[in-house]
């Protein structure tokens, strides 16, 4: 992120972002943005991206589903849109509430024109992130990074 | 239900007029609908981000443009309806309390734009008082024209965040359409910023 001068991160929060999330509030240079809906952080990164900065959303995939009409923005703009979405609803998913957001996450995505970069190996993180942000902040255009619950461990509630 | 007893008196394009004509360098973020037009009738400028969609996102897009500029005012217009769409974002402006931000609701208590169908703000809903649990603590309810000077002191001179709800009529006036390509809106607006070359 800071490689990339991400200076904003908006975010719902999800237990996959738990550590990054500490990381961006414990970081002078950077803000981190508590929304209520994911889709604000849309709104909010389209105007830091008009006012001149970097800002990105990171959400859980069943946040996608709140930000769907919302990426019309951006993209009526042509404003660089960057997401981290953490991916429920699938490797090892406990929770079945989760399964038809999370199976929809990437068509609903394409759906409405966001290049998505799904991710299952957490050596590939970090080089993936740097792709989708180049490609959204130099192409201007919508950009998702879905990490697998493969990288993050499926939540199991204790059980087994 | 009908509306609230007192009809509500000022007309929205004179008063966003008046209103505008003292922001100085205020950037505006006018949500979705007449508040565009609104300030499109009252005279174009690159600093106006006129969008034709997206509903419910004007305060987080203003909010966004806040934070990022923190040495230029900024002022999202918007309507009782869009506003309640993205009322949750007042929680967010609250929480950051951006000094540079206000906001200013249009209540007609009428989704207008659609038919006229009767809105959430006819009875009960008060977004000023909404907006000052939210952490916002400067607001107003204003219901006359005459009010303007007042409430251009706190939209343009007041620390924010601030937030000011209008009462306005319910009117028929002309269409005033500002551009509608985006592209086109942002870059303008990004060169007033001095963001993009012209």
């Amino acid at each position: 992120m800071k490689s990339r001068s991400i200076a904003t991160v908006c975010t719902v929060p999800d237990g996959g972002l738990t550590t990054l999330l500490g990381l961006v509030e414990s970081e002078p240079a950077m803000r981190l943005v508590t929304l209520t809906t994911e889709q604000e952080g849309i709104g909010v990164a389209t105007g830091c991206w008009l006012g001149g900065t970097r800002a990105m959303i990171a959400m859980q995939s069943s946040g996608v589903g709140n930000c769907i009409n919302a990426l019309g923005l951006p993209t009526a703009f042509r404003a660089p849109c960057l997401m981290l979405v953490t991916m429920r609803g699938q490797w090892g998913e406990f929770n079945p509430w989760q399964v038809p957001m999370g199976q929809a996450t990437r068509p609903a995505l394409e759906a409405v024109g966001v290049k998505c970069f799904p991710v299952d190996k957490a050596a590939e993180v970090g080089e993936t992130f740097a792709a989708a942000a180049d490609l959204a902040f130099h192409s201007r255009v919508s950009a998702a990074v879905l990490v697998s619950q493969r990288v993050i461990g499926a939540k199991g509630f204790g059980q087994e | 239900m009908t509306s609230s007893a007192t009809p509500n008196k000022i007309q929205r394009r004179p008063f966003v007029a008046e209103l505008l004509a003292q922001r100085g360098d205020t950037l505006v973020v006018p949500g979705l609908g007449s508040p565009n037009w609104d300030i499109f009738a009252a005279g174009d400028s690159p600093e106006y981000l006129y969008s034709w969609g997206g509903m419910g996102l004007a305060v987080p897009t203003a909010l966004g443009i806040a934070l990022a500029q923190p040495a230029r005012r900024v002022l999202a217009i918007t309507g009782d309806g869009e506003m309640l769409m993205g009322i949750g974002a007042l929680a967010v402006v609250g929480d950051q309390a951006p000094i540079n931000l206000a906001i200013l609701v249009l209540d007609n208590e009428t989704f207008a734009e659609t038919g006229k169908q009767r809105g959430l703000t006819a009875n009960r809903v008060d977004i000023a008082v909404a907006a000052k649990g939210f952490g916002i603590g400067k607001t107003m309810t204003v219901t006359e024209q005459g009010q303007v000077g007042k409430l251009a002191e706190l939209m343009f001179r007041t620390p924010g965040p601030v937030l000011a709800v209008a009462k306005i009529a319910i009117t028929q006036d002309p269409w005033a359409l500002p551009e509608k390509d985006g592209v086109a809106i942002a870059r303008r607006f990004r060169i007033a910023l001095g963001l993009e070359k012209a």
